[in-house]
Order: C-alpha cells, then sequence, then structure tokens
C-alpha cells in the first residue's frame, strides 16, 4: 500500500471528502434562486417545471415523496426552512398543521371560484377557518376494467367484484384505506363514518373479495396485471390507472358505480418556517393556474382530474378523463377516511388479518 | 505499539468506524425508537416502554406474518442449498478446468440484472397470461390458466432463483479448497465414491454451503420486493408489514420494534451456523 502513496492519511482524506459529498447531497440546495419542495412523481416533469422555472428564474429542488409519513421522515431531518412547500394528501392537512409545520394561506391568492364544492370541504383544506392547503388534483379508487373482457354495465353495480363469474379475474389496490371504505360501501355503509363496530363486517366483505381475487398488490403489480391480461378487474383502480395508457390500451376503463365510490384529492401547502413563502403561493398559483393544471392531470406519471374547471385540457384528454361526468362522480363519491392514528392502526389490522386470512 | 503497527490500526479504523456508524449506531437508534411506542395523537410517546413489542405478540395476523417469514426463509435456504450444491459440484468436479470459469460466468449471469427485473420477468413468465400457461393452453394440457403466480410458492421460486446463483458460487469456492487427494486417499483406503463424498468433501465443503445459506436467510428474510411482486398478498411477510407502519403514519416504534425481531432471528441463525461460518476457507 505505502509503496502506492497509499497512506493512512491519504485513506483518511479521501474519505473525509466522500463523507463531506454524502452530507451535501442529503441536504436540499439553499440557494437564493431555488424552491425546495416535497412532491409525488406526477409533479416531477420538466414539462410541468419548467414555465414556472423560466418566468421566475427559479429552480424547483424536488424530492420524491410517496406519502406525507416519508415527507415527515425527510423533514425529520432537515434543518427548519430547507423545505418550503408539500404536495399531500388533503386528510393529512389537519394533522400536518397539527403539529406547527404548515403555513396559513390567503384564499384569494388562489382560483378558488373554478374549484367545485365538494373539493373545497373545510375538513380538507383548513383548520379552524384558516386555509392550509389547496387542492390540485383528484381522482378516484374504484373500478378500473377491461372493457373487452367484461360487462362495462355490469360495472355499474359496486358488488360486481366480489361475483362468481369474475373469479380470479379480479385484482385488488393494496392501498387499505380506500379499499377498506370501498367494501363499507358495497355493504351500504357510509365510507366516510366508519366505526368499531362496523370493521367485523367490513373484515368479512374484504375476505370474501380477496377469495374472488387473482392478487393483490401496489400500484405496479396491479397495473401490470391489467393491462396485461392477467385480470380483468382492479378494484380501487381509477384514471389514475387507465388514462394516461388510454391510447395503447382503449380497452381500460373506469366508472363510479351506481353506488358510488372513494375519491383521493391531492393538495399544495406552504411550510410554516419556509424562508422562501412569495415564491412558494406564486408555484401554488401556477400549479393551479389553466396550464399547470393541465399539465399536472396529464403527467408522465399518473393522471387525475384537475382540481381547477378551468384546466386548459385537450377535447380528448378530457374525453379520456370523463371530463362531463364529474358533477355527477363528485357527487357520487366519498373523501379518504379522516380518522385518528388508533383508528388508523386498527385499519391496518384488519388488513393485515385480511391479507393472512387462507 | 511499532510504527507498522500503527499504520494497521490506521487502516483498521475506518472499517470500525464504519460499522459504528452505520450498524451499531443505527442499531441503537433502532432500540431506542422501539421503546418510545406511538400514542393515541400518532407522536412518539416521551415515556420509555415496551408498548410496541406488546402490540405486535398480541396481535395474531403479525405474528403470523413473522411466522410465515421464517417458514418462507427455511423453504428457501433448504432449496436453494440442496438445488446448487450438485450444481457447484458438477462444475468443481466434473467440467474440465479450461470450462469451469465459462460454466460459473453462465451461474451467475442472471446476477447481473437487477432483482426487481428479475422478479417482474417471472411474472411475465408464469402470470396467467405468461409464457408458461400460453404453451400449456397451446398443447391442450390445461383448460384455464394456472395461478402459478401471486402466491407463496411464485415467491419462493423468485428467491430460490436469486439464491441459487449465490449459493453455487459459495459452494464452488468451498469445494475448490479441498485437496483432491484427500478423497483419493480415501478411496485407496476402500472408501465407496459415495462413503468418500460424505465422509471427505460434503464436511470439508461445509463453510461454503453455511455460508450461502446464512446469506441467503438474511437477504430472504429482510426482502420487501419479491413478496410484493410475486406474492400477490396471499401471504403477508413481515418486511410488507414493516413498510405499513412506515408508509402511513410514520410509526417508527413499531417498524423498529419488527425490524428489531427479524435482527434477532438473523442473531440466531448465525449463532446456529457459526461452527461452519469460516469466510478463510472460501
Amino acid at each position: 500500500m505505502a509503496r502506492l502513496g497509499f497512506t493512512p492519511r491519504r485513506f483518511y482524506g479521501i474519505g473525509a471528502s466522500g463523507f463531506a459529498l454524502l452530507l451535501g447531497l442529503a441536504t436540499p440546495a439553499a440557494a437564493q434562486g431555488t424552491l425546495n419542495v416535497l412532491t409525488w412523481c406526477d409533479h416531477e416533469d420538466p414539462t410541468l417545471l419548467q414555465p414556472f422555472e423560466t418566468a421566475n428564474d427559479v429552480k424547483v429542488n424536488f424530492k420524491d415523496i410517496g406519502s406525507t409519513a416519508d415527507a415527515l421522515a425527510i423533514l425529520g431531518q432537515s434543518k427548519p426552512g430547507d423545505w418550503d412547500a408539500i404536495v399531500m394528501d388533503e386528510t393529512d392537512t389537519g394533522r400536518l398543521e397539527g403539529m406547527g409545520l404548515l403555513a396559513p394561506l390567503n384564499k384569494a391568492d388562489y382560483p378558488f371560484a373554478t374549484i367545485p364544492s365538494q373539493l373545497q370541504d373545510p375538513s380538507l383544506t383548513s383548520v379552524n377557518g384558516s386555509l392550509y392547503s389547496v387542492p390540485e388534483k383528484f381522482g378516484y379508487n374504484t373500478l378500473a376494467y377491461n372493457k373487452a373482457n367484461v360487462d362495462p354495465a355490469a360495472m355499474q353495480d359496486i358488488n360486481a367484484p366480489w361475483q362468481p363469474q369474475y373469479k380470479s379475474r379480479v385484482a385488488v389496490y393494496d392501498y387499505y384505506v380506500p379499499e377498506i371504505q370501498y367494501a363499507a360501501l358495497a355493504l351500504g355503509l357510509n365510507p366516510e363514518t366508519i366505526s368499531d363496530a362496523d370493521l367485523p363486517k367490513i373484515k368479512a366483505k374484504l375476505e370474501a373479495l380477496k377469495a374472488n381475487a387473482a392478487m393483490v398488490g401496489d400500484v405496479t403489480s396491479t397495473q401490470q396485471a391489467l393491462t396485461t391480461g392477467a385480470v380483468d378487474i382492479l378494484v380501487g383502480g381509477g384514471e389514475w390507472v387507465t388514462a394516461g395508457i388510454a391510447k395503447d390500451q382503449p380497452n381500460l376503463d373506469f366508472t363510479i358505480p351506481k353506488q358510488g365510490g372513494i375519491r383521493w384529492q391531492q393538495g399544495l401547502a406552504v411550510f410554516a418556517n419556509s424562508n422562501r413563502k412569495p415564491m412558494a403561493v406564486k408555484f401554488i398559483q401556477y400549479i393551479l393556474s389553466p396550464e399547470g393544471q393541465a399539465r399536472l392531470a396529464t403527467s408522465a406519471c399518473y393522471w387525475g382530474m384537475p382540481a381547477s374547471t378551468a384546466a386548459a385540457l385537450t377535447p380528448d384528454q378530457k374525453e379520456i378523463l370523463r371530463w362531463k361526468d364529474q358533477p355527477d362522480y363528485l357527487k357520487a363519491s366519498y373523501t379518504y377516511l379522516k380518522m385518528t392514528p388508533e383508528m388508523d392502526k386498527k385499519l391496518q389490522a384488519l388488513w393485515a388479518q385480511v391479507m393472512q386470512g387462507k | 505499539m511499532n510504527r507498522s503497527a500503527w499504520g494497521g490500526v490506521g487502516f483498521t479504523l475506518p472499517a470500525l468506524l464504519w460499522i459504528l456508524l452505520f450498524f451499531i449506531g443505527p442499531v441503537l437508534l433502532m432500540v431506542a425508537a422501539s421503546l418510545h411506542p406511538l400514542t393515541a395523537a400518532g407522536v412518539p410517546s416521551p415515556q420509555w416502554g415496551l408498548g410496541a413489542y406488546r402490540a405486535f405478540f398480541s396481535q395474531p395476523a403479525y405474528v403470523q406474518a413473522l411466522i410465515d417469514s421464517v417458514v418462507t426463509t427455511i423453504v428457501v435456504t433448504v432449496l436453494s442449498t440442496v438445488i446448487s450444491y450438485p450444481f457447484a459440484w458438477s462444475i468443481a468436479c466434473v467440467v474440465p478446468a479450461r470450462w469451469q470459469r465459462l460454466a460459473l460466468i453462465m451461474a451467475i449471469l442472471p446476477f447481473w440484472t437487477s432483482y426487481v427485473v428479475r422478479s417482474y420477468a417471472w411474472l411475465l413468465a408464469i402470470s396467467p397470461v405468461g409464457l408458461v400457461n400460453k404453451a400449456l393452453l397451446a398443447l391442450h394440457l390445461i383448460h384455464r390458466p394456472l395461478m402459478l403466480a401471486y402466491n407463496p410458492h411464485a415467491t419462493e421460486l423468485g428467491f430460490v432463483h436469486f439464491f441459487l446463483m449465490l449459493n453455487t458460487l459459495t459452494i464452488y469456492a468451498s469445494l475448490k479448497q479441498i485437496n483432491p487427494r484427500y478423497e483419493l486417499a480415501a478411496r485407496d483406503l476402500g472408501a465407496s465414491s459415495w462413503r468418500a463424498f460424505f465422509g471427505i468433501t460434503l464436511p470439508l465443503s461445509m463453510p461454503g454451503v453455511a455460508t450461502g445459506a446464512f446469506l441467503t436467510i438474511v437477504l430472504t428474510i429482510g426482502d420487501y420486493v419479491t413478496p410484493q411482486i410475486l406474492g400477490g398478498f396471499r401471504q403477508l411477510l413481515l418486511p410488507q408489514l414493516i413498510m405499513m407502519q412506515i408508509q402511513r403514519q410514520l410509526d417508527l416504534a413499531s417498524a423498529s420494534a419488527m425490524s428489531l425481531i427479524l435482527t434477532a432471528i438473523v442473531a440466531l441463525a448465525y449463532l446456529g451456523l457459526q461452527r461452519w461460518l469460516r469466510l478463510s476457507r472460501l
């Protein structure tokens, strides 16, 4: 080693440099011309970000998160002020505000007149009358299906996936919250007010669904199963599964059954300790602009309904997203459960019991 | 200590620091996190307690996930070892020396692709519309697709395929360390080829078998991706349960408790195999 000039001192020098490099990579850029955003994958398209970056001479430094819990883990390892804005499931607005993480927003700064009233639900966007999150995109966890193999009319019944003729032709998306709510809706319960007393019935209903299903899986696995023809129905699916691949897979479609469906809704919020709040507000305004909404709705990662009815979508894109059906779909859909951590634990345990059932 | 001894310490110190920083430190942090269970408000309790462990062992579905993880790991380890041993032996003892390198490359070729890609490749082969079902249907051997994917056996298949290569390498390396004269001497003394194998070759190759088995246990019991892609949730394994704790509520206490239970099982496996684990023999 010494012959090669590789001494302990040099060894430590290289190690220290590498460690410093790692530390540098682990924290977001803090330059004046940056905006640090915790985003879902649909906000990471250059076609979405570039117009905002060019217009405001700012670089959007994004960090991909899969859930609010991911964001909390990142925030726990960051300095106050490192992050400026966040994309989140709007059922988490109250939770994050309760932790003192969010800044109040001025409703007049955003085009709320173009956002349907159901999406403005204060229980999703506000706490004690103050606005903390702006709805930006939504969609459904209902039924996605291959209309070449199943009758679209039959999919209007929420109980279709339980029918024996679809045995082993059904996939179930593995996010337990909307699936438990879907089963509750199929039982005739209100999926927004599930109580402990409802859980045994819901468990039995989900066990029957699992017995009829070929698989339960994550986004990628279930979408792959539907697109390859391994299954014909995806419970928990929606436009986020079918719309982005509509041109290549025209037989894939989605619907909201006559009994209703479950609606997901994501929003944008600004962190309370952000040092770049005006730029973060501008970012939300851009995302809520007609162009921003159209680009976000048709993101390469997944499509979804834009929150603003002013979104500049093409007629083809509107057709794929079932634009004209939205007023009815919104009326027939229920939001994700807004629940305590204790109830969440109970639902997790219920889901684990269903998955472990033979 | 003389200068060369200090030099030795100098070169060893980074490895020790690495283990301290990236193994012992995180394990201690996990122990601490597991002792602050989540409160009803969804934040870690300031009090120390065993609530996360109690919650785990009081939930039958969670304990079942642990049992299923252990059973899957045992099945995968046994199958991988039993299949890879004759394969490694034939490369080391039957294939001519000049072809051994090529045979090994062929054996480990699938290692060159990501195991995520390999798992999806298996899905394309064994799914209801996969190559295997298509071939069986075309040959009129079946009338409806077999459910080969999305079950625990599919998970085991994916794992065994992956660990066959690993075990082949470790067993081959061990077999090549054995002086062939030992077996010749046994044969000269009247032992049959079977007796020579079971009396000489197999015991001397145990370090390779044990190392492969241990690596298989470590990598199988903590794997999340393969059961997620191939298993179809017919059986929930502990790593999947750990992800559930993290993804929704960031329940580090429960996730840490479950991870430490897995770590304890790996430690038990190490103790069980310690007798044969001699990396210097590889």
